[in-house]
């Protein structure tokens, strides 16, 4: 199980880049292998704003439907249209190519309430929950 | 009710598999991949464990007229060692199961049934039973399945059984023959298009032709399948799935399964309500669909035309060998033709499909 040490993540399985006042968001390698082959992608519109914890995307693997998270709050500034013609990239490469959203964070104080990759690497070993 | 385990528990785990429960049983959703094992069913061959389906033996002198009573289609046809797929339906049309039947000998058959309906089979054959010679035996948890499916599954079983194998025409079985050693009933059936063996052993036999079949068959490219693609295969050759396709409230003839539905037999349940919609046309019919926008159907999503309800998905999911986003699902029949325009609402918005024709898949040269 691939958990970068240099990201942060929330409970709900999303990865938070920092750079300066933005934030790249994906999903963790754990949450890839759990959805299984992704085929379809729901991307949210550029500029629109959102509120953390709200669902601002669905990942959909043959079997499942999920929803994707803010884990923190802003104005999406940049969406991966790379999604639309080649979802599976969310399983090949979840920290690189498969990124998701770029969010300018409303309030960077939000970033504190993430996991460091240690707390992280504890709830993925306890499967997740 | 607890979440019950197949023989093959220990051996899924073994395997990678990754568990989740399914109509009352925990089974392996997939080991490697969902797309990965359906392609290898495709064009190799896959291993699924379907111990969780139920097994019902009829015995004695009214077997037969005891089982044409019951199920749709007509049993008298069946040779020793063939086997029919038929619907049982309830008085009213409705459909209590979708099973096969083995017919070992004029009084002695062998029914193969839904596992998530074997209670309710049982109890309907029971009191179905009432009036005729014949005793009933659920064996369901005395038997064991592995179904190996692909075009590879004569060549990988040839290895392990002095059997003839190539001339088992499909839909007939061997009652009693040897594989890795083992006594099993093998069948020429299965449930995702490709050609293929169904294998009931006894459960203390099962992980020993589990392991034998994949160390002979992982050479030449077997995998060991999971429910996932179990559920894309037959999907992608527009195979019924009871709960979906068929249901108390789905007749068989809605479900386009007419050709399964002998009317001209002598009484059996549903023949009224079912000779009805044959003579007169189904209100409903299933009908397959394809995705003109971007968007994934699942199973009870609405589907409109021109911003009217006129259905519901049944199936909907990602079909592997068309690559593209497919459906079935259930329709007023005056919609229910080719090339009709229909949306289906995903999450509060409706999506455009168009209703192509079943199935999404047919294999080479058949």
């Amino acid at each position: 199980m691939n958990i970068p040490k240099e990201l942060k993540y929330s409970k709900d399985h999303e990865w938070v880049k920092v750079e300066g006042k933005v934030a790249i968001i994906g999903v963790t390698d754990f949450a890839q292998s759990q959805l299984g082959d992704v085929v379809f992608v729901e991307l949210p519109d550029e500029l629109s704003t959102v509120k953390v914890g709200d669902s601002f995307s669905v990942i959909e693997s043959v079997k499942a439907v999920s929803d994707i998270y803010a884990p923190v709050s802003g104005k999406i500034v940049k969406v991966n249209q790379a999604l639309t013609d080649s979802p599976d990239l969310i399983n090949q490469e979840p920290y690189g190519e498969g990124w998701i959203v770029v969010i300018e964070m409303s309030d960077s104080s939000e970033l504190d309430d993430l996991l460091d990759s240690d707390a992280y690497v504890q709830l993925a070993a306890e499967g997740g929950h | 009710m607890a979440v019950k385990q197949t023989p093959l528990y220990e051996t899924h785990l073994r395997y990678g598999g990754r568990i989740v429960e399914f109509g009352g049983w925990s089974l392996p959703v997939q080991y490697t991949g969902i797309k990965n094992e359906h392609q290898a069913v495709r064009t190799k061959a896959g291993l699924f464990d379907v111990s969780h389906m139920g097994e019902v033996v009829v015995n004695g002198p009214d077997a037969l007229i005891f089982l044409q009573r019951l199920v749709t289609n007509d049993v008298s046809k069946l040779e020793r060692n063939q086997i029919l797929y038929t619907p049982m339906c309830y008085k009213h049309g409705g459909t209590v199961d979708d099973l096969l039947v083995y017919k070992k000998d004029a009084d002695h058959y062998l029914l193969v049934i839904n596992a998530a309906n074997i209670d309710k089979d049982w109890n309907w054959m029971q009191e179905n039973a009432g009036e005729f010679e014949v005793k009933l035996t659920n064996i369901s948890n005395e038997t064991a399945q592995i179904a190996l499916q692909g075009p590879l599954s004569e060549m990988i079983l040839s290895k392990l059984t002095d059997a003839p194998l190539s001339e088992l025409k499909y839909y007939w079985f061997m009652p009693e023959i040897d594989v890795a050693g083992k006594k099993v009933l093998l069948s020429r059936t299965g449930y995702t298009g490709e050609d293929g063996f169904e294998i009931y052993c006894s459960p203390d036999d099962v992980t020993c032709l589990w392991d034998t079949i994949m160390e002979v068959g992982r050479p030449l490219g077997l995998l060991p399948a999971g429910l996932g693609c179990r559920d894309t295969l037959r999907f992608e050759v527009c195979f019924p799935l009871y709960g979906h396709e068929l249901s108390v409230d789905i007749s068989p003839i809605e479900a386009g399964l007419g050709m399964f539905i002998k009317l001209d037999k002598e009484g059996f349940n549903g023949q009224g309500t079912l000779q009805e919609q044959k003579t007169n046309g189904p209100k409903r019919r299933i009908v397959g669909f394809e995705m003109v926008d971007r968007g994934v159907a699942r199973a009870e999503y609405p589907i409109l035309v021109e911003g009217s309800y006129v259905g519901v998905v049944t199936t909907g999911t990602y079909a592997p060998s068309l690559d593209k986003n497919l459906g079935l699902g259930i329709i007023q029949a005056e919609y229910a033709k080719v090339g009709q325009k229909i949306d289906i609402e995903i999450r509060g918005k409706n999506v455009s499909a168009q209703v192509i024709s079943k199935p999404f898949y047919k294999r080479e040269g058949k």
